[in-house]
């Protein structure tokens, strides 16, 4: 493939999850961020299902990059990116359907989330097909682990429990955890978020804005 | 980028040959896993009446096996609303109440005082489940619908027929707000209708939603349910279908017969 590069897919691949996270340190996609992460089982579906739209869309998009006129440049993405969106969910309805029940709206607003856009516009519109498709899944491991430690943080402290398993046995069903019900709240995922770019930042000090 | 591409006709050019192609995948997709996505939908369906009628817990998993079996504990028999009698000439295994509720040959129109539902239309017939004991009728469980804030709300109630006593509540298809009236689903919430009293004295609906919680002090305590927080609307509808359905035009002429049964 002409002009592939080692070094630079590595980077494509790891540098988002992170070194460039898209939630983390592009602040992009934090409302589905909130939504899906009561539970690490949906939280694992919904980064698959990204990652797998933004790898899609990008390779599609960088596919045909040289043929998208600019003035409908962003009506073209949007609509791969909403027949992709509208597969995924298709499929997921076909056949984990309890899950996708419990993603509801969230797997739609795939559509609207603004990594997939994002990378479309930033990346695939100027680079190879091969090189995008890496750079699509790049972001999307970037968004799911973020969404996954969230998650899991949420679960456990919320039901005591990970993918439905029992790890703390909750005081209602005769343990001896008293459940947090606040993590299972959208606002508990906002202070999760706040803390782990906090962490983030304190780890790699560069991700830190210039102050204004 | 070449200057041909910001020309009309490339730019018409290909937006159609995207629209084209992204309509044929889109449609391919949903027409050829439409049957697994019925078969999914059924399977749900028949789980939620079994949660309804207390057999499985909302979070339990259960194999397609286990499913089946305690299916055929349960005996779906159709019945004729307007006469509370069972119309045994309509099979209920291929029923469908919602196409019937649209068919004109087949659906009642509601007077729109006595709709709170907002339904509009109901079908003539009805599939009831009918988990007996003994050879008698412990629980029924009646499909219900109504509008939500946003949507139609589609759930089973179970009942004892005798007492009016709630067995469960469950909720199945809807699109309120996640979050808010999306909570009908929640488990923790509709654990709290189990052994609320659906029906007064005189065999009418009594339930109702009540913000800001139930005191245990209240005289209607039986009757009453906390509403959801944040979604008056939601709650409304969930209490005016229970009213419709339970009503005259609902259920009512059925839940009668049991009581005449009773004696």
């Amino acid at each position: 493939m002409a002009g592939f590069d080692k070094a630079e897919a590595k980077s494509v691949l790891i540098k988002p999850i992170f070194d460039n996270n898209p939630i983390a340190l592009q602040i992009l996609g934090i409302c589905s961020a909130l939504a899906v992460t009561t539970k690490l089982e949906t939280a694992i579906v919904m980064g698959i299902a990204l990652t797998l739209v933004v790898a899609f869309s990008n390779m599609l998009i960088s596919l045909i990059r040289n043929h998208i006129p600019t003035s409908i440049r962003i009506i073209v993405q949007m609509a791969i990116i909403a027949s992709l969106v509208i597969i995924v969910d298709q499929v997921l309805k076909a056949y984990a359907y309890g899950i996708s029940k419990q993603l509801s709206v969230f797997v739609g607003l795939i559509i609207t989330n603004c990594i997939v856009m994002g990378r479309a516009e930033a990346y695939a519109m100027k680079n190879g097909p091969f090189m995008s498709f890496l750079d699509g899944i790049g972001n999307g491991l970037g968004y799911a682990v973020l969404l996954i430690v969230v998650a899991t943080i949420r679960e456990l402290f919320g039901s005591g429990s990970l993918l439905g398993i029992t790890i703390l046995p909750r005081v209602a069903d005769g343990g001896w955890y008293p459940a947090n019900g606040m993590f299972l709240l959208a606002p508990s995922a906002f202070f999760i978020i706040g803390f782990l770019i906090w962490a983030l930042r304190v780890w790699k000090p560069e991700q830190v804005e210039a102050a204004e | 980028m070449s200057s041909s591409n910001e020309s009309f006709l490339k730019t018409i050019v290909v937006a159609v040959a995207l629209s084209l192609v992204c309509s044929v995948l889109v449609s391919a997709s949903a027409v050829l896993l439409k049957p697994d996505q019925e078969a999914n939908k059924a399977a749900d369906k028949e789980r939620n009446v079994l949660i309804a009628a207390g057999l499985v817990d909302a979070d339990e998993e259960l194999s397609e096996d286990e499913i089946g079996i305690l299916t055929s504990q349960i005996e779906a028999r159709v019945v004729n609303l307007d006469s509370g009698e069972y119309a045994d000439d309509i099979d209920p295994a291929t029923f469908d109440q919602r196409k019937a509720a649209k068919d004109p040959a087949r659906n009642v129109v509601l007077d729109p005082d006595a709709d709170p539902g907002r339904i509009k239309t109901r079908a003539e017939n009805a599939t009831v489940y009918l988990v007996k004991e003994n050879d008698r009728v412990k629980t029924v469980v009646l499909p219900i619908h109504g509008k939500g804030l946003f949507s139609t709300l589609y759930g089973f109630l179970a009942l004892d027929p005798y007492t009016g006593k709630v067995v469960g509540l469950k909720y199945y298809e809807q699109g309120e707000t996640p979050g808010l009236g999306g909570e009908v689903e929640n488990t923790g919430w509709l654990a709290k209708w189990e052994g609320k009293q659906a029906l007064g004295p005189d065999g009418q609906p009594r339930l109702e939603l009540v913000k800001g919680g139930v005191s245990p002090d209240s005289p209607n305590y039986e009757y009453q349910i906390d509403a959801l927080s944040g979604a008056s609307m939601t709650s409304r509808g969930v209490e005016d279908m229970l009213t419709f359905w339970l009503g005259e035009n609902g259920f009512g002429p059925y839940l009668d017969t049991f009581k005449q049964a009773r004696g």
